[in-house]
């Protein structure tokens, strides 16, 4: 019982690190621009670095017909964007300050992160 | 939209297999007449062209040298939409197909467990299990293929989601019942119970109630697409003297376009012959049709009803009122308010909290259970990985918000986003500015009371030849009036405008004076006999001018801007809600006051300069008073910007639709009570939504995980809490639905 307890705890731990204190691989952007597949109930890439002070391009090709899908929402920026299937759908934010910008979807399955610096 | 400036098209080149290529496809475009910036990327086979080419040119350009193009993500809104009831019909099919599958295996099974036992005891059964273990198992592989796939995808991206619950909870499921089958001896003899039923059932549950909210969602922007069907596809203009239908996209600006009785107007723009009535009620939420004719402004998505006319085209393509209007409820619909923030801020976290509940309520089990304390652990952990349900928290907010901007806009309120919306609901005073808000603001001239024995036409004659030259607003009240009254105008030599006073000049050898008090005391001509009158006028909201000939009184004219038929109506309904209405205007007191004793309004400044209108929201504000201010969107700009929610009121199409926080596109004030109560009515949705869902996750969680079992013997059987979840996204989307039938009520 000690052993299954102990198992327990670890899974436990497991569980906090893999989705909570993990530190994502961050993609470096190419001159601020870069497409991100939406897929399989994912943004990739997710962890997106681009340069501060410049427009940024965000390309979402959207394979993923779940309704989670639909919509990018950047609620920091307060802009959104219907994602239309099987399409590339162009999202342009302005000049970004430097700073971590968080991306989902409306229900925050999908989720990802704009490194800005 | 291919032909404006500074537009960008986007094309797909095919045949294009070699880096070489590009510098020639560049070169193709930018002779284009109108191309001005070309840009191929070679990644893709894409190509970006901008400036005011005509697509059409463009790809015969890239087809000369011997490539194919075709324009990329440029049907129109129509199309988008189209495609995409196609794609969510086929979404919708394919859960359906997968939830037979499911349910079409789990079903009997779980039939058979209740009438027999689902127990492993002899070999011979142990092989039948096998297999039904396998089947199970390749249907999971076939009908849940999703959810695994994004379990997956998102485990090794360090995130979780409603996938990785499912795959979770079905897994642990199959998985127990597979070593029962497969090792029975490392179990307690009474917990070699199979659960095989419960992942195909929850698995089926599951896509059923996806299928159905893939139903429910395309419902909820129904509003959108009525705007976006309010556009035509074709348009005939008027090239080379000869009429043709043409696509929407190709219409120039300032060409000539037709529109025949009964069509749809294809663009924005300017009468330039014929006459008409036109219904734009889809737009404006007015009722009634507003007759056009030359010189008159139209709008794209209004229907032409009696006559045929030819207009200029002014505003094409993304420019039209009807592109910003579905630009903007667009971009609302998307946006969230601070009262979704905290549930956002939960379903952020929920799936691994819940993992990590179900792993506590595994570890209680097995210490504390009863026998077998295995299978109570395994089917409690199942049932609290599949009971929670992020996506009802996380649709409980932006499916509300969605419906209810977009019924908004059906009204003519639209409303920019969700923040405005919610505190549009919490208005505690509204200020009211007077003219062209509470008044129509158009002066209209209401009495002439004729002195000295003078000719009503005679005098309104002479005043009005005498006005002509003015741009004063009264003024042009007078001269319109005669001129519906078929009188003729002459021509006055040595006019002059005194400002702040009135005109003066000469007619046939006389000298015209009219204006206020000042102007005829000035030239010593008596008015003692008309003052009480002037008096009562100026007390009934009117504006007393004297006209005189020479040096005797002749006429008082009154001019007023009548009040709205349903101001008076409009602003009780807003007081009977409890919110406090004042009203602004630069007007003198004795009109101000004349003006709110008619509708009732008690709170007035008048006299107030436009500048000082903000520092009275300001004022308000400071005492704590959530503001809602309601003017024309252009003078009072900067109250609008001050107070909490800026009204901006307009009469149809002509209201800036960007300068407020809400645009009401119908004149009426009642617009205004409209807005509260959609606002209202929809808020009070989302808390129905927030409240089902948070009870839902926060009482579900612990009786699956058997809370109640101690106390009551309860512990859920896991395929309920599957179409519990199933139910719950649903329940959701259904309930913000039923604002689709919200009806503002007028009192």
């Amino acid at each position: 019982m000690l052993m299954i307890n102990i198992l327990g705890a670890l899974l436990i731990a497991v569980i906090i690190y893999w989705f909570w204190l993990y530190k994502p691989k961050q993609v470096q952007s190419n001159n601020n621009k870069i497409t991100i597949v939406v897929n399989n109930g994912v943004y990739y890439p997710a962890h997106i670095k681009v340069a501060a002070d410049k427009k940024v391009t965000l390309t979402f090709n959207r394979q993923d017909s779940a309704p989670c899908a639909e919509t990018v929402v950047f609620p920091s920026l307060d802009i959104s964007k219907t994602l239309a299937m099987g399409e590339n759908n162009t999202v342009e934010l302005p000049a970004l300050k430097v700073g971590e910008y968080a991306f989902h979807c409306q229900m925050q399955m999908y989720k990802g992160t704009l490194v800005v610096s | 939209m291919s032909n404006n400036k500074d537009t960008v098209q986007n094309f797909i080149i095919e045949g294009a297999n070699c880096g070489s290529c590009v510098a020639k496809i560049e070169k193709a475009l930018k002779s284009v007449s109108g191309a001005q910036r070309v840009e191929m990327n070679f990644a893709d086979r894409s190509v970006q062209v901008e400036g005011n080419a005509s697509s059409a040119e463009l790809i015969e350009a890239v087809e000369n040298i011997g490539y194919k193009a075709k324009p990329m993500n440029s049907e129109s809104e129509q199309d988008a939409l189209d495609e995409k009831a196609k794609a969510d019909n086929a979404h919708y099919k394919k859960l359906m197909r997968n939830m037979v599958l499911a349910l079409g295996v789990g079903a009997p099974l779980m039939l058979y467990g209740l009438i027999f036992d689902m127990s492993v005891t002899t070999n011979a059964q142990r092989i039948g299990w096998f297999i039904v273990g396998i089947v199970t198992l390749v249907v999971m592989a076939i009908a849940g293929k999703q959810f695994y796939n994004g379990a997956w995808q998102s485990f090794k991206n360090h995130t979780a989601n409603m996938d990785t619950l499912i795959a979770l909870g079905t897994g642990t499921a199959w998985l127990y019942s597979m070593v029962v089958v497969i090792a029975p001896s490392v179990l307690p003899e009474v917990a070699r119970h199979v659960y095989f039923e419960a992942s195909a059932m929850i698995i089926g549950l599951i896509s059923l109630g996806l299928a159905f909210e893939v139903k429910a969602r395309g419902r909820t922007s129904e509003a959108i697409k009525r705007l976006i069907g309010l556009q035509p596809k074709t348009a005939r203009v008027v090239r080379d003297n000869k009429e043709q239908d043409i696509a929407i996209s190709e219409v120039l600006k300032n060409e000539t376009v037709r529109v025949r009785p009964g069509e749809k107007i294809p663009v924005d723009g300017e009468v330039i012959e014929g006459r008409s009535s036109v219904d734009e009620s889809m737009l404006t939420g007015e009722p009634m049709p507003v007759n056009k004719s030359e010189g008159d402004t139209i709008v794209a998505g209004s229907i032409n009803k009696s006559g045929t006319l030819l207009f200029k085209a002014t505003h094409i393509g993304s420019e039209t009122t009807l592109a910003s209007i579905i630009n903007m409820v667009k971009r609302a619909q998307n946006s969230k308010p601070s009262i979704g923030r905290l549930a956002d801020v939960i379903s952020g976290v929920f799936v691994p909290t819940v993992m990590i509940i179900a792993v506590l309520a595994g570890l209680a089990w097995l210490n504390f259970g009863p026998e077998p304390s295995i299978a109570y652990a395994v089917v409690a952990v199942t049932t609290v990985l599949i009971i929670a349900c992020p996506c009802a928290l996380g649709l409980a907010t932006p499916m509300s918000i969605m419906v209810g901007i977009g019924k908004a806009a059906e009204s003519g309120i639209l409303i920019r986003n969700g923040e405005a919306l919610q505190t549009t609901s919490k208005i505690t005073t509204m200020i009211l500015d007077k003219t062209g808000t509470i008044t129509e603001g158009k002066p209209t001239v209401t009495d002439i009371i004729n002195f000295n024995g003078s000719d009503k036409v005679h005098v309104l004659k002479l005043a009005a030849s005498l006005e002509s030259g003015s741009e004063h607003p009264l003024a042009q009240a007078i001269v319109s009036y005669a001129e519906n009254e078929d009188i003729t105008i002459e021509k006055v030599s040595d006019f002059n405008a005194v400002t702040g006073q009135g005109v003066t000049g000469r007619l046939n050898g006389q000298t015209l004076l009219f204006g206020n008090e000042a102007l005829i005391s000035q030239h010593n001509i008596s008015i003692a006999e008309a003052k009480e009158q002037a008096e009562q006028l100026a007390s009934a909201a009117k504006t007393p001018m004297y006209f005189a000939i020479d040096t005797q009184l002749q006429a008082i004219i009154a001019v007023a801007d009548p009040i709205k038929d349903d101001s008076a109506e409009a602003i009780k309904r807003l007081q009977k809600k409890g919110i406090h209405v004042v009203m602004l205007t630069g007007d003198n007191q004795a009109t101000a006051k004349a003006v709110a004793n008619k509708v009732g309004i008690k709170d007035f400044i008048a006299q107030v300069m436009p500048d000082d209108k903000a520092s009275e929201v300001t004022k308000r504000q400071a005492k704590g008073e959530i503001v809602g201010m309601t003017g024309d969107g252009i003078n009072d700009a900067p109250a609008l910007a001050q107070a909490d929610v800026g009204f901006a009121i307009g009469t149809g199409t002509d209201v800036a639709i960007e300068s407020a926080d809400i645009t009401l596109m119908r004149g009426s004030l009642q617009s205004l009570g409209d807005a509260i109560a959609v606002s209202s009515a929809t808020i009070v949705n989302i808390k129905q939504n927030l409240f089902g869902a948070f009870i839902y996750n926060v009482a579900g969680i612990p009786i699956a995980a058997g809370l109640l079992y101690p106390f009551f013997g309860i512990l859920l059987n896991p395929v309920v809490a599957g179409a519990a979840m199933a139910l719950s996204s649903l329940t959701v989307v259904t309930n913000a639905n039923r604002l689709r039938f919200f009806k503002p009520s007028k009192s």
